[in-house]
C-alpha cells in the first residue's frame, strides 16, 4: 500500500496541463511507444484548442500559433510551452510547498540529527577512547591546575584564621646562630613596654612573658618535707604583666587575673593555669588557697583557661612580673605578646621596635602576620600560569586530535555520505552531523577529564590532609570547553565532508 | 463536456515524472558525455536504459538522480524545474521524489537492516510518527521481515539488495532509480531482483533501470539505447 503515490490535492494544476498535454502529445523522440497510462495523441490535441481559447491564455494562443508556422512545429511548441507555463504560474524559483511532499518539520529534525551522530561517534569505541585522550588530558590538567591552586589558596587562609591574623610576637633580637648554642639577647624588654606599645595605632592588647628560674624550687600545695617521697615534676613558672590574659586570649575560669598594682606591689599572688590547678588539686579560690613555691606561700587568685596563643601556659604558674623581679631576680621580660587590629602587622612591625627602643630599633624581632605576602601570590601565580600554559597546550593538541581523527573519519566514510547526500541530505545536514559529532566527543573528553581533575585533587587533598576546595562552576565550565574545542575542532572536517561530491563518494561503495 | 472535464482531470494527474528537455552535459576536455537528450517518463513507467560503458548511462543517472547538473537544457522532475534550483532544494527533491538502488548496495556496516531503511525516511521528510511501520512494512514486502535486526554483514547479496530496495522505497518516492542493481549478483538472486521490480512496478511505482545485462533490460516495458551521449529508444 505504501507503494501506492498518494496524490496531494492541488499537486499537478490545471493550470501546467497544456504543458503535459503538449508534451504527451509530442511524446519523447520516438512516439511510437506510449505509456502505459497516456491518453492518445489525438485526445490531447483535443484539449489544447479549449486551454488556447481561455482568456488568459491569448499569449499563449499567439505563441503557439507562431511555433506552429514553423517546420520543426513539435520541437519549438513544446519548448515554448514549457517556458510558458512557468511565466503563467509566475514562478521563477520552486516553491516549498511544492519541493516537500511529506512532513517537512520531520525531515532531519534535532532529534534525528543527535541520533545519527551518536551513531556515528558510537561506531568506532576503540577509535573514539584514542580521540578523547588529547582533551581528557587538557581539561584534567586544568582542572587539576585551578582545583589544586584554590585548594591550596584555601589552607592558607585556613593557617590566616583569626587568631594569628591579629596576633604579633616582640622579642629581642639576637647575637650568634641559635644552633651553635651561643645565642644571646642583644637588648630586653622595656619593663613599660605594654604602655609604650599601646599607644599605637592598631594595637589593642599588650602582655609582657618572662620565664622565672626557681632553682630548686618545688610547686606545691601543702608543703610537705618527705625525704623518701618521689620527686614530682612542678609546674613551670612564668611571670606576666596584667595584660597578658588579654594579649594571649586566656579566659578566667575562676577568681581574676593579677593586674598591674599587683606587680607594682610584688603581691605574693599566683594565677594557675588550668591544668597547674588540676596538678595542684585545686579547682576553687573563694577560699583564697595557697601554693608554695619552696617555702614562700602564694595566694591563688585565679585559674585561666583557653591561651591560644601560648597554651603552655596552661601547665604553668603565674607570678605578675614585679613579683617575680622581687622574689626570683628577675631581670627581664623575654617576649611581649600583641593583639592587634586585623591587617596592622606591617605597620605594627615597623613602629613597635621604634616605640620601643628609639635608638636600636634593629634590636628587636617583630613577628606579626605579614600582608598575605605578596611575594607569595606572585609565584603562586607564576606556577598557575605555567599550569594553564601547560593545560593550554594539552587542550590545542586535544582539539588537534580531534580535528585529525575526525578528518579521517569523513575520509573513510565518504561512501556513507554519499549515500546521505543521494537519500537527500543536504551539505548543511552533512556538516551539522560532523560538527555535532566532533562536540560530542569534545564534551566527552571535556566531561571526563574534569572528573578525573576532580578526583586528582580530592585524592592529593587526602593525601595531604587538606580540605578540597574546588569550584563546582569551573569543573562544569572545564567540560563545556571540551565541547567548545570540539566544536573548533569539528568546523573544518565538516566542511570538507559537507563538500564530498556525492558522484565520487558513492563510487567507491561503503 | 462533464466526460472531457473528468479526463482532463485524469490527464493532468498524470504529468510526467521525468522530463528532459534537449539536455546536454560537457565534462571539461570537452567531452560530450550526452547530447540533446530528450526523455520523458510518465508515472508507471518501467524503463531500461543500456548502453556500452563510457556510452553516458552514468552520466545520465546522476543527472536524473539530481546528483550531477546539465550544462543546458532542462529536466523536469515531478513537474518541477531542477536546472536552477538551489543545492539544498534539489537535496530535498531528491529525498522526496527519488529512491536509489545501487550496485553495490550501500548498506552501512554497522547498523541494523531496519536502521538502514530507516535511514530513507530521515531525509524524506516522513512523518517521525509513522518511519518505524512504514520501514517494516516495505521491509515485509521484499520479503525480508524476519531479518529486520540483522547487520548487512550477516546477509547474502541478494538479501542486501532487497534491504537496498526497501530503504529506496520506503519514502514512496515518485521515481526508482536503479544503477546496475543485478551487477553484483549471481543469475538466481538477479532473478529475485527483477521478480521484484515486477512487482513495484504492478504497484504502481515508475522504474528507471540502468544495465548492461539485456536480460534485466529486457524485463522492461520502455527499452532505451544509449550510446555516445545520444539516446534512441528502442521499439
Amino acid at each position: 500500500m505504501i507503494f501506492r503515490r498518494p496524490r496531494r490535492e492541488g499537486a499537478a494544476p490545471l493550470t501546467t496541463r497544456p504543458v503535459d498535454s503538449a508534451g504527451g502529445g509530442a511524446s519523447v523522440v520516438t512516439d511510437d511507444a506510449p505509456a502505459p497510462h497516456e491518453t492518445s495523441a489525438p485526445q490531447s490535441d483535443d484539449h489544447q484548442p479549449d486551454s488556447l481559447s481561455d482568456p488568459e491564455t491569448d499569449g499563449l494562443a499567439d505563441l503557439l500559433d507562431g511555433a506552429a508556422a514553423e517546420p520543426t512545429w513539435s520541437d519549438r511548441l513544446r519548448r515554448a510551452a514549457g517556458r510558458l507555463a512557468f511565466w503563467r504560474s509566475g514562478r521563477t524559483r520552486l516553491d516549498r510547498s511544492d519541493i516537500h511532499l511529506g512532513a517537512r518539520r520531520d525531515r532531519f529534525s534535532l532529534r534525528d540529527l543527535f541520533a545519527e551522530a551518536a551513531h556515528g561517534i558510537g561506531a568506532k569505541p576503540g577509535r573514539l577512547v584514542l580521540t578523547i585522550l588529547g582533551t581528557v588530558l587538557g581539561i584534567g590538567s586544568v582542572v587539576v591546575t585551578v582545583g589544586l591552586a584554590q585548594t591550596a589558596a584555601g589552607q592558607i587562609s585556613a593557617q590566616f584564621d583569626a587568631v594569628s591574623a591579629t596576633q604579633a610576637l616582640v622579642q629581642p633580637g639576637t647575637t650568634g646562630s641559635s644552633w651553635s648554642g651561643n645565642a644571646r639577647p642583644k637588648t630586653s624588654l622595656p619593663w613599660d613596654a605594654p604602655e609604650r606599645v599601646l599607644r599605637l595605632n592598631g594595637v589593642e592588647g599588650a602582655g609582657m612573658l618572662g620565664t622565672v628560674d626557681i632553682k630548686d624550687a618545688a610547686v606545691t600545695a601543702v608543703p610537705v618535707n618527705d625525704p623518701s617521697a618521689p620527686k614530682v615534676v612542678s609546674p613551670s613558672v612564668v611571670a606576666a604583666s596584667g595584660g597578658l590574659l588579654d594579649a594571649v586570649r586566656g579566659e578566667v575560669v575562676t577568681g581574676r587575673f593579677f593586674d598591674d598594682g599587683h606587680s607594682e606591689r610584688a603581691d605574693r599572688v599566683v594565677v594557675l593555669g588550668q591544668r597547674a590547678a588540676d596538678q595542684l588539686g585545686l579547682s576553687r579560690v573563694e577560699s583564697q588557697p595557697s601554693i608554695f613555691i619552696g617555702d614562700d606561700s602564694y595566694t591563688v587568685v585565679g585559674i585561666v583557661d583557653a591561651m591560644q596563643r601560648r597554651p603552655d601556659l596552661l601547665d604553668s604558674v603565674i607570678l605578675p612580673l614585679g613579683t617575680a623581679r622581687a622574689d626570683f631576680g628577675l631581670t627581664s621580660a623575654e617576649e611581649m605578646h600583641l593583639r592587634i587590629a586585623t591587617g596592622s602587622g606591617p605597620l605594627i612591625s615597623q613602629q613597635v621596635p621604634i616605640a620601643l627602643d628609639p635608638n636600636t630599633p634593629e634590636n628587636f624581632e617583630v613577628k606579626a602576620p605579614a600582608q598575605a605576602s605578596e611575594l607569595r601570590q606572585a609565584v603562586q601565580a607564576d606556577i598557575n600560569a605555567i599550569f594553564l600554559a601547560l593545560g593550554g597546550v594539552a587542550l590545542l593538541v586535544g582539539g588537534l586530535g580531534i580535528a585529525n581523527v575526525t578528518l579521517l573519519s569523513v575520509m573513510e566514510r565518504r561512501g556513507e555520505i554519499g549515500l546521505r547526500r543521494a537519500l537527500g541530505a543536504s551539505k548543511k545536514n552533512i556538516a551539522g552531523q560532523f560538527v555535532v559529532e566532533s562536540v560530542v566527543i569534545g564534551m566527552l573528553g571535556g566531561l571526563i577529564g574534569a572528573a578525573i581533575g576532580v578526583f586528582v585533587v580530592v585524592g592529593v587533598s587526602i593525601l595531604k590532609d587538606w580540605t578540597a576546595i574546588l569550584d563546582v562552576r569551573m569543573a562544569l565550565g572545564a567540560a563545556a570547553m571540551g565541547g567548545v574545542i570540539g566544536l573548533v575542532a569539528g568546523l573544518y572536517p565538516a566542511m570538507k565532508a559537507s563538500a564530498i561530491e556525492p558522484i565520487t563518494a558513492l563510487r567507491g561503495g561503503i | 463536456m462533464t466526460a472531457v472535464d473528468e479526463q482532463t482531470v485524469e490527464v493532468a494527474v498524470r504529468q510526467p515524472v521525468v522530463e528532459l528537455v534537449d539536455l546536454t552535459r560537457t565534462f571539461p576536455g570537452p567531452v560530450n558525455a550526452l547530447t540533446d537528450v530528450n526523455l520523458t517518463v510518465r508515472s508507471g513507467d518501467y524503463l531500461s536504459i543500456i548502453g556500452p560503458s563510457g556510452s553516458g548511462k552514468s552520466t545520465l543517472l546522476h543527472i536524473l538522480g539530481l546528483l550531477d547538473r546539465p550544462t543546458s537544457g532542462e529536466y523536469r522532475l515531478d513537474g518541477l524545474p531542477t536546472g536552477t534550483a538551489s543545492e539544498s532544494d534539489r537535496a530535498a527533491l531528491r529525498g522526496g521524489r527519488i529512491g536509489f538502488v545501487f550496485q553495490s548496495f550501500h548498506l552501512l556496516p554497522h547498523r541494523t537492516v531496519l536502521d538502514n531503511v530507516l535511514l530513507a525516511t530521515l531525509y524524506s521528510g516522513v512523518p517521525r510518527g509513522e518511519r518505524e511501520q512504514r520501514a517494516r512494512t516495505a521491509l515485509e514486502r521484499v520479503g525480508l521481515d524476519h531479518r529486520v535486526d540483522f547487520t548487512p554483514s550477516t546477509l547474502s547479496g541478494g538479501e542486501r539488495q532487497r534491504v537496498a530496495i526497501a530503504r529506496s522505497v520506503v519514502a514512496d518516492p515518485k521515481l526508482l532509480l536503479a544503477d546496475e542493481p543485478t551487477g553484483n549478483l549471481d543469475t538466481k538472486n538477479s532473478a529475485g531482483i527483477m521478480d521484484l521490480f515486477d512487482e513495484l512496478h504492478a504497484d504502481g511505482l515508475t522504474l528507471v533501470v540502468i544495465t548492461h545485462d539485456l536480460a534485466v533490460s529486457a524485463r522492461a516495458e520502455r527499452r532505451v539505447r544509449i550510446s555516445d551521449g545520444r539516446l534512441q529508444e528502442l521499439a
